[in-house]
């Protein structure tokens, strides 16, 4: 059946968007536009989750082509549930941002770009979830990327334009690879379309097949930040204001992991590469959770744990049992809201404390106790305490592992304990060292590593030069924590002299609680949730309702 | 289907020196490298239209074969990718030059600290003998944050 609705959440974000950029000298008409478009998307999301439950998947050929030649946008359970969550947390970031922009008026990053970029990163992430055809997907893919390179050098300062040419580097070879992949299906099928390419890649010869899906895989994996394709990330994410951070670390890797969950159960139904994807999994978690315990810094330790997580999602595809695909599903809903709101109260700290060097943090739970809540119940969430939804997710996942039987996926199911224990183990260390302990106690750490740095000899010293050309700043910027821009002085000395911002950010505040509200709430309603996603698994297995409502739908 | 194969020699060769440049530390290179890849890619996607001859539209006239017109809309779109990509990435290396002085990829500062670390002994905690350094207040143990 077609349905215009499918069309909206692309077209008014990116309306949105050319609306906000001629109202750059007017900033509160601005935010106000940005914020009534995500509204409207989250408004249109939501019906399309009851649409696409009662009545099967809800497609649209666009353009009035007739059938298998225009662009068609699908929606089935899957891609609406994931564009409800995402416009949900996309408008949290976007009100936190907007009451970061009130507060910190001396910010000189250009905000007038913010929104704009904002809202075509939208509009990117909502026709990925759309796309039924790959060279839509790779359009979707590049106007999201598009606006995270503009979103992630915001302000074009030194370690901003750093981290951004690795990430813009890596996604840019990603494209590249996308595209010959792209060009490989279009030359061996003659389609680009899903549901036709689910009937024509079945003819394929087998190496042939194997050929394409691997192609499409490194792709999503670059995308996704699955083990051997991760490394960009936690170098490239943390360097970007904390909205931006958040609002990739919830969304972007996710596309990914939702473009591997799509092409797996669509388009290579029989693959012989799970095996494959259940050992990147198994090291995605491992990896990625030693790489967070091993950080000294907030934002840095979450993007790790960020790629450990991504771990759990491709364990479930990997699985492609319903049970597992349904398990992936509501772990990737309860990862977006989660770990998004975990970076937005990072954020906080940052704004309330000047760092999120673990080295500089302390006492932060008597300074702030809501900041301290709002940090310790997502935290533990992420770690998988019951009754959260984090932990109702892990045991979807290893019940399904279980329930497949094989030895590799009890491995996955012990690694994932482990991982669940080890993301215990990172964040308590977190919250005992910035949240917990006294000022004073921090500040002395930190004159003691400092101290430490300066004995060592200056050969030594002169062999760390950062880069292929050697410059001293580069030198001093190590010897400071390592993404501080503030003054400096530890969150110590700042109370002493009575040196903290005063007013309280109210708007960030609310849209962090209301991101780890979300998290709670959707623990209360995991049961309906993993009802609604057990659904949606068998529709991705069985794939028919996708295929017979975009091929054989009453298109006027 | 028909290969041709002059068309996919090209796309090997521009793809072979696109990575090659893509290698390089100069950001003006990789550029260089992207925009080679690009075009690479594009002659791929051509090759994927079929034999080259025929006009890809249908005329009313009928009966002349036609090449499917698909690629070539593709082609179009990756142009127009290619030049955003392009002009994001002269920004970039202008941006890096303005500030640095060149416009080199520079290392993961975390990997040159783990490189100090390391050349310190003091990656692990277990560690108490600290072998390259002799002064006195090396065995001062040291509170870490970790």
């Amino acid at each position: 059946m077609s349905d215009a609705l499918v069309a909206l959440p692309v077209i008014v974000p990116l309306l949105a968007a050319g609306l906000s950029l001629v109202l750059v000298r007017r900033p509160s008409l601005q935010r106000m536009v940005s914020i009534i478009a995500l509204v409207a998307v989250a408004a249109v999301a939501a019906v399309l989750v009851v649409r696409a439950d009662q009545d099967g998947p809800q497609a649209l050929w666009i353009g009035g082509w007739p059938e298998p030649l225009g662009i068609a946008l699908v929606a089935d359970r899957l891609s609406s549930l994931m564009l409800l969550v995402s416009a949900l947390v996309t408008l949290a970031v976007l009100v936190y941002s907007v009451g970061q922009g009130m507060v910190d008026e001396a910010e000189s990053a250009p905000l007038s770009i913010y929104h704009p970029s904002f809202l075509v990163l939208a509009a990117g992430v909502a026709n990925a979830f759309l796309a039924a055809d790959l060279f839509n997907l790779f359009v979707s893919f590049e106007m999201l990327l598009f606006a995270s390179y503009v979103l992630l050098t915001l302000g074009g300062t030194e370690s901003r334009i750093r981290a951004g040419t690795i990430y813009v580097v890596v996604n840019v070879l990603s494209s590249m690879v996308f595209l010959v992949a792209i060009a490989m299906v279009y030359s061996a099928t003659g389609s680009l379309n899903f549901a036709q390419l689910a009937g024509r890649l079945d003819a394929l010869p087998e190496a042939v097949a194997l050929l394409l899906q691997l192609m499409l895989l490194t792709v999503f994996s670059i995308k996704a930040a699955v083990f051997p394709l991760s490394f960009w990330l936690p170098d490239s994410y943390p360097t970007a204001p904390a909205p931006v951070t958040a609002v990739f670390a919830g969304l972007l890797t996710k596309v990914g992991v939702y473009a591997i969950l799509r092409t797996q159960t669509l388009l290579f139904p029989d693959s012989p590469l799970t095996t494959a994807l259940l050992v990147a999994a198994l090291l995605t978690m491992l990896v990625g959770i030693l790489g967070a315990v091993a950080q000294s810094d907030i934002k840095r330790m979450l993007s790790f744990t960020l790629v450990s997580h991504i771990g759990y999602m491709i364990f479930g595809v990997g699985l492609a049992t319903a049970a597992g695909v349904s398990g992936a599903i509501f772990y990737v809903v309860h990862h977006i809201t989660i770990q998004t709101g975990l970076f937005l109260v990072v954020g906080l700290v940052e704004h309330r404390a000047g760092s999120t060097s673990l080295l500089r943090l302390g006492g932060l739970a008597r300074l702030s106790p809501i900041l301290g809540l709002s940090f310790f119940v997502p935290a533990m969430n992420l770690a998988g305490i019951p009754p959260m939804s984090g932990f109702l997710g892990k045991v979807g996942l290893a019940s399904a592992g279980i329930e497949q039987g094989s030895t590799l996926a009890y491995v996955l199911v012990a690694a994932g304990m482990a991982t669940s224990l080890l993301t215990l183990y990172a964040v308590a260390k977190a919250w005992s060292l910035a949240f917990w302990r006294t000022p004073q106690q921090a500040h002395e750490t930190s004159l003691a590593v400092q101290q430490d740095y300066q004995d060592a000899p200056g050969e030594e010293r002169q062999r760390v030069r950062v880069g292929s050309a050697s410059y001293g700043r580069v030198e001093q910027q190590e010897a400071r924590s390592i993404h501080d821009d503030t003054p400096d002085r530890d969150l110590y000395q700042r109370l002493q002299d009575d040196d903290l911002p005063h007013h309280r950010p109210r708007t960030m505040t609310a849209a962090a609680l209301g991101l780890v509200g979300l998290s709670l709430l959707l623990t209360v309603v995991a049961g309906p949730l993993f009802d609604y996603t057990d659904r949606a698994a068998v529709d991705l297995l069985e794939r028919t309702p996708y295929l017979e409502a975009v091929l054989t739908g009453d298109t006027p | 289907m028909t290969v041709n194969l002059t068309l996919v020699l090209v796309a090997a060769v521009m793809f072979g020196c696109g990575i090659y440049l893509l290698l390089e530390r100069s950001l003006s290179r990789v550029l260089v490298g992207v925009v080679l890849m690009g075009n690479g890619v594009n002659v791929l996607i051509l090759q994927s239209g079929g034999a080259a001859g025929p006009a890809p539209i249908v005329s009313d006239a009928g009966g002349a074969e036609t090449a499917d017109p698909l690629p070539q809309a593709l082609i179009l779109t990756a142009i127009v990718i290619t030049l955003g990509t392009t002009a994001f990435l002269l920004a970039m290396a202008y941006r890096s030059w303005q500030i640095d002085g060149h416009d080199d990829v520079q290392d993961d500062v975390e990997d040159a600290v783990i490189r100090r670390l390391a050349a310190a002994d003091e990656a692990s905690h277990g560690y108490e003998m600290d072998e390259h350094r002799e002064e006195p207040d090396a065995d001062e143990p040291v509170e870490r944050g970790a």
